[in-house]
């Protein structure tokens, strides 16, 4: 199966999708997580807007990765792991029993929080998304792609001459700019970043953030950041989280200089977290 | 004495102990080598290698048997590999947990422990018989196939279970099917620990006798098998051949054949240990 070409700066809803209700990509309401026992989210009920870029803060484990796990349904492969509630994207509930996950997760992209090239060369990294989709079988077009997909993600330059290198060999920074690359390679419709910039010099992070700035009229983008700084520079709107509940959200700007809660204005002023 | 030099003369004491066991066995292995070795190795040359049997010690060879021990363990690989990869595929990957997989676990590690010559009473009656097989390669290699089943499932298992969640959900989060998955990123990175499995499989095989007995494997054949249907015979069963006979010529010509065994053995794990390794740089 040949998918057509999506260039990278155009942006169609899926064929058959409801006409997304104003601007809302993702709507979730009442999404509680269960690992096993323990309960990760609780009463969860947001709405995510297209093209722009929303940032999820809050201390460490307060269940910022699993709620982006649950976007794209990453949380499935995990033993004993259950949602309830509701997740729409587009109109479409992503939990029905009739959801093609493999194609919500090609819609819907992942960057992981702790980088994770396969180990193959740079080139199969990123042609792997183009490759398993069948989107292009064509050597040139493939190629095109992957440089495409490079260029994009701020690491053309430094692999250029070494495609066919292992992934491993890269720094960490490189790692995790390589799996930006093969998560816009296959062009999704919404790209969830979980931390993205963690392992990246001050210079490369820079790049991340006008990527992303640049992704965002092509991109719904959600980026999970324990920088303040990071998420007042590159969201639209931010929201908080706080031992597995949405404490808050909305724009960034009034999220960092007046929050309505006590608990987002002290975790933003850094009195703790 | 305090709790800590208490500690430390026990860590020593423990460290002595292992040493000598360690010793104990080692000597234990020279001492066979040895043994093996002075009695078999005037006997070792090309012709011992590329003669057929003989009823005169001195002229007789192990060829029909070294070349039977080869296509029977091409057939036991050709049908362990596929089966136990599939099987623990299923198991790992698929099965999860049901109560279907489960009855299969079970049985799979209880079938690693029974006695070879039980495998070859089920290749007789259905490999020799039901199927029509006869005593031939064919049913040779799917016996020892049988035997070889559970140890390349477990170790498949094993090496299923080592490769990093991380990877896999790096392959679903671009949209890939869990069969692309397991295709693609899960057995790649699996194969070195297959392939160790496989190896140890096929050197357990190679050292079977009973099984090949029973099924009716041949213990003096002065040919060489031609195809999977040929009646064969296999180093061990050569070797146990001459060692019942009374005349001491006889004796030297089992030292010499366990000597070729042994080496085969050692080759074989090599392999199995350099190919691990050329793997594990070429992927690092
Ligand atoms: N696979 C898992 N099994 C069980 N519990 C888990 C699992 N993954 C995460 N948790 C737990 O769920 C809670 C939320 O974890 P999560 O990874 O979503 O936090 P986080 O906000 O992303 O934290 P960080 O900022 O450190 O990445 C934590 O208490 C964590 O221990
Ligand atoms: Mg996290």
């Amino acid at each position: 199966m040949i998918r057509p070409l999506r260039p990278l700066t155009t942006f169609t809803s899926p064929p058959g999708a409801a006409a997304p209700p104003t601007g809302v990509k993702i709507a979730v309401t009442g999404l509680d997580f269960f690992y096993s026992q323990k309960q990760a989210l609780s009463a969860i009920t947001t709405d995510l807007q297209a093209n722009i870029v929303t940032a999820f803060i809050g201390p460490s484990g307060c269940g910022k990765s699993t709620f982006l796990r649950t976007l794209n349904r990453m949380n499935d492969i995990i033993p004993g792991a259950r949602v309830e509630g509701q997740i729409l994207i587009d109109g479409h509930d992503i939990y029905h029993p009739g959801t093609d996950v493999v194609d919500l997760r090609r819609r819907v992209g992942m960057v992981f929080q702790k980088s994770n090239p396969f180990p193959k060369s740079i080139f199969e990294n990123v042609a792997y998304g183009l490759r398993v989709n069948g989107i292009t079988r064509n050597r040139g077009e493939l190629e095109g792609r992957v440089e495409d997909s490079l260029k994009a993600a701020a690491i053309w330059d430094e692999v250029k001459d070494r495609l066919s290198e292992s992934a491993l060999m890269l720094s960490g920074g490189q790692q995790q700019r390589l799996c930006i690359a093969r998560a816009l390679a296959i062009q999704p419709e919404i790209l969830l970043m979980d931390e993205p910039a963690s392992a990246l010099d001050p210079i490369a992070t820079q790049r991340i953030e006008e990527l992303i700035y640049q992704l965002k009229t092509t991109y719904t983008i959600v980026i999970v950041t324990h920088n303040m700084q990071q998420a007042a520079r590159v969201s639209d709107r931010t929201a908080f989280f706080w031992l597995g509940r949405l404490v808050e959200s909305g724009p960034t700007e009034q999220i960092f200089t007046s929050p309505t809660e006590k608990l987002t204005e002290d975790y933003v002023t850094g009195r703790f977290g | 004495m305090t709790a800590g030099a208490r500690r430390l003369a026990g860590d020593r004491l423990l460290q002595t102990l292992s040493i000598l066991v360690l010793a104990l066995s080692l000597v234990a292995l020279m001492t066979l080598l040895y043994d093996v070795w002075s009695d078999g190795w005037q006997r070792l040359d090309w012709r011992f290698l590329t003669s057929n049997p003989s009823r005169r010690a001195a002229a007789a060879g192990i060829y029909p048997a070294l070349v039977g021990s080869f296509y029977v363990l091409l057939v036991t690989a050709a049908l362990s590999l596929p089966l136990g990869i599939g099987a623990a595929v299923y198991l790992e990957e698929y099965g999860g947990g049901g109560r279907w997989a489960r009855l299969i676990e079970i049985n799979i590690a209880n079938l690693a422990g029974v006695p070879s010559i039980i495998y070859g009473l089920l290749g007789l009656s259905v490999f020799v018989r039901v199927f029509g097989w006869g005593p031939s390669v064919l049913a040779g290699g799917a016996t020892l196939a049988l035997l070889a089943l559970p140890v390349v499932i477990l170790s498949t298992r094993e090496a299923l279970r080592t490769v990093p969640m991380s990877a896999r959900e790096g392959s679903y989060a671009l949209g890939a099917t869990q069969w692309q998955t397991i295709w693609h990123q899960v057995l790649p990175s699996a194969f070195p620990g297959i392939l160790t499995g496989l190896i140890l499989a096929m050197s357990r095989a190679i050292g079977e006798t009973a099984p090949l007995i029973t099924i009716g494997a041949l213990a003096y054949i002065d040919f060489t098998p031609t195809s999977v249907m040929s009646p064969f015979t296999v180093l061990p069963i050569q070797v146990y051949n001459w060692v019942s006979r009374p005349q001491a010529a006889f004796a030297e010509n089992a030292a010499a054949g366990i000597i070729v065994l042994l080496v085969l053995l050692l080759t074989l794990n090599s392999v199995a240990v350099v190919l691990r390794d050329r793997i594990q740089k070429a992927r690092a």
